[in-house]
């Protein structure tokens, strides 16, 4: 079987974000693989551990932002690694759908697996983009993917923990929520040993098709503090101050 | 003005708070713009379920045994044929694990734009939108060009009673052929029952990924111990299979209102908030001060959860 992981950078939500006009400030950001595509590429790993064939990793973004990641795809067991393009929108679903469904069409992948969502998919979600432009099946929120004959059995989750089980025939795209297992750690000096083996190789960027249909006008950081009484002090302070609240609502 | 059309959802024979919100959120938009609000409602048991629709004023029905409850690829196919046909100038779908293999499909299918992430819409001067990006911690202002577009709702945009009541919107069927599909739906699964109902506990000690390794879970479970309360989580801590599926709070779990809800390393994404957001009392306890969980809490601090844990343990068994 052959697999495709769809792999982007997204802002380290640890982070404290600082707002330069219509979008942040991103000099001093860090850039972290999108949590849910480390899932996607564990399950790309796990389907290929079970039943065989090849894992190709690609990721949109900045050679800074995501070489680290491909490198490590690579340390985690991918075939191979690629970087699609350099200068994106970063907000921009469209295009990075484009970028994907444009690269990996050509080579007919039995398999698209990616995050379910990113944090900064404003115009919808680049997975699910990705597979309007292929022409394939999709299904989001997917928690199992499992071979199933000449097929997968795939589970997707709904909410207050109902599941639903699919039959799904190749090719398709599924936007992954949880692999079956916690993503793999790798060591430092695998995924050095990989960035030493070559270079990664890259694609360019298509031209985006429909530029700029929605308009940022205004970005700020919500007031976080809104309502909340914020405790001062130290721990002590903050314990002494919840067992209070503790307290007066008669639970303790 | 052209028409409002949404998604209505439903699953295990039930039509979701979220389609109630969208109705009661097109209402709204109706109210300003005199446009007429059609809800689209497909799969096995659409028909039965329709009469629930009625703040509508058109209800499409899309009976179907062959897409079975909900089939991603074929209910957004009859989707967007929709749209196509009824060319709605704002159609709304709710951002829920079913929205989401709808909205951007649709999208890209209809090449209309889309707006993700949506905490509000607003159509008195052209379309504009409110959203939340990086998990909360970034409110955004856009506009649309032009004068139609998809919005993706977030849990909570509107009240879902609102849209619940009244209206007897008329009802029509609608095609539900569809090509041949790749995905075949096969059986929905209920999730297992433990001993603890979360959603019945007066008080929650809520962990997350701010707990950093299993084994600092112990430490947080003497202190719900202490106060006698149970440990629920967010996603990440069921995922690691740190704690049971039934502890988890938000949009693939539980939707829980104690009386306290305190939140240990919880940073507050949308999908953890629409889990806990209507809890009576709300502390969090979290390093970053820019966590959005500060924006829903009552109290808040600033802090670092090792530090806390054992105060609050030692002062309540002091
Ligand atoms: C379809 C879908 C459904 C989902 N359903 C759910 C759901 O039901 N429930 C859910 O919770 N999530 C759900 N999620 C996941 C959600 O998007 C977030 O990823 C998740 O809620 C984040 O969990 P967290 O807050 O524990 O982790 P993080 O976002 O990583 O936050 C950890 C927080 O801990 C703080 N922290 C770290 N160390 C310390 C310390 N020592 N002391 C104090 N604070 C510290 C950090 O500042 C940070 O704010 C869903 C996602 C999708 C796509």
């Amino acid at each position: 079987m052959k697999i495709a992981v769809l792999m982007r950078a997204v802002p380290d939500p640890v982070e404290e974000f600082e707002i330069d006009g219509e979008d942040l400030d991103r000099d001093y950001l860090g850039f972290v693989l999108n949590e849910f595509d480390d899932h996607a590429l564990e399950e790309a790993l796990l389907l290929k551990e079970e039943i065989g064939g090849t894992v190709t990793a690609y990721a949109i973004g900045s050679a800074d932002e995501v070489e680290q990641m491909l490198h490590t795809a690579i340390a985690k067991g991918a075939d191979e690694a690629m970087m699609i393009g350099e200068d994106i929108d970063p907000l921009d679903a469209h295009s990075q759908a484009a970028a994907f469904a444009e690269t990996i069409g050509p080579v007919a992948y039995d398999l698209v697996l990616s995050g379910v969502q990113a944090s900064d998919e404003l115009e919808g979600q680049v997975a699910m983009l990705a597979a309007a432009s292929l022409g394939y099946p999709h299904m989001s929120v997917v928690v199992s993917v499992k071979p199933d004959g000449d097929g997968l059995k795939v589970t997707k989750e709904y909410w207050g923990g109902i599941t639903a089980d699919y039959r799904v025939s190749f090719p398709a795209v599924l936007g992954v929520q949880t692999a079956r297992e916690a993503p793999r750690y790798v060591a430092v000096a695998r995924i050095k040993q990989a960035q030493d083996s070559g270079t990664l190789a890259s694609v360019d960027m298509p031209e985006r098709g429909n530029e700029g249909r929605i308009h940022i006008t205004a970005m700020r950081l919500p007031d976080t503090g809104e309502g909340a009484e914020m405790i001062e002090g130290d721990e002590e302070a903050a314990a002494e101050k919840v067992y209070e609240i503790l307290s007066a609502a008669g639970v303790v | 003005m052209a028409n409002i059309l949404i998604y209505a959802e439903h699953l295990n024979g039930q039509v979701t708070d979220a389609s109630f919100e969208l109705i009661a959120l097109a209402r709204q938009l109706a109210d300003s713009t005199g446009a007429s609000v059609e809800a689209a409602i497909i799969g096995t048991g659409a028909g039965s379920l329709a009469y629930q629709l009625g703040g509508a004023d058109t209800i499409l029905v899309g009976e179907s045994n062959e897409l079975g409850e909900f089939n991603p690829q074929g209910h957004a196919a009859v989707f967007t044929d929709l749209i196509t046909d009824r060319k709605p100038a704002i159609t709304l779908v709710p951002y829920t694990s079913i929205g989401m293999d709808i909205a951007s499909v649709a999208a890209a299918t209809t090449d209309l734009p889309l707006v993700s992430y949506c905490l509000g819409v607003n159509a008195d001067d052209g379309l504009s939108a409110t959203c939340q990006l990086y998990g909360g911690k970034v409110e955004v202002d856009v506009q649309v060009d032009g004068d139609r577009a998809i919005f993706a709702m977030l849990s909570g945009c509107a009240s879902a009673d609102d849209g619940r009541s009244g209206g007897a919107g008329s009802e029509e069927s609608i095609d539900v052929s569809v090509p041949e599909l790749g995905i075949e739906f096969l059986y929905l699964t209920e999730p297992e029952t433990g001993d603890i109902d979360i959603a019945a506990e007066e008080v929650l000690v809520a962990i997350g990924r701010g707990i950093e390794s299993e084994d600092n879970i112990e430490e947080a479970q003497e202190l719900a111990d202490a106060i006698g309360a149970p440990l629920a989580a967010s996603r990440p801590i069921i995922d690691q299979g740190w704690l049971p599926k039934d502890r988890q709070v938000g949009k693939s779990g539980l939707t829980v209102k104690p009386k306290i809800y305190l939140t240990l390393g919880i940073s507050g994404a949308p999908e953890h908030l629409e889990g806990m957001r209507d809890s009576a009392i709300i502390i969090a306890i979290n390093s970053d001060p820019q966590a959005p969980i500060f924006g829903v809490a009552h109290y808040g601090w600033v802090g670092d959860l090792f530090d806390f844990m054992p105060e609050l343990t030692d002062r309540l068994e002091g």
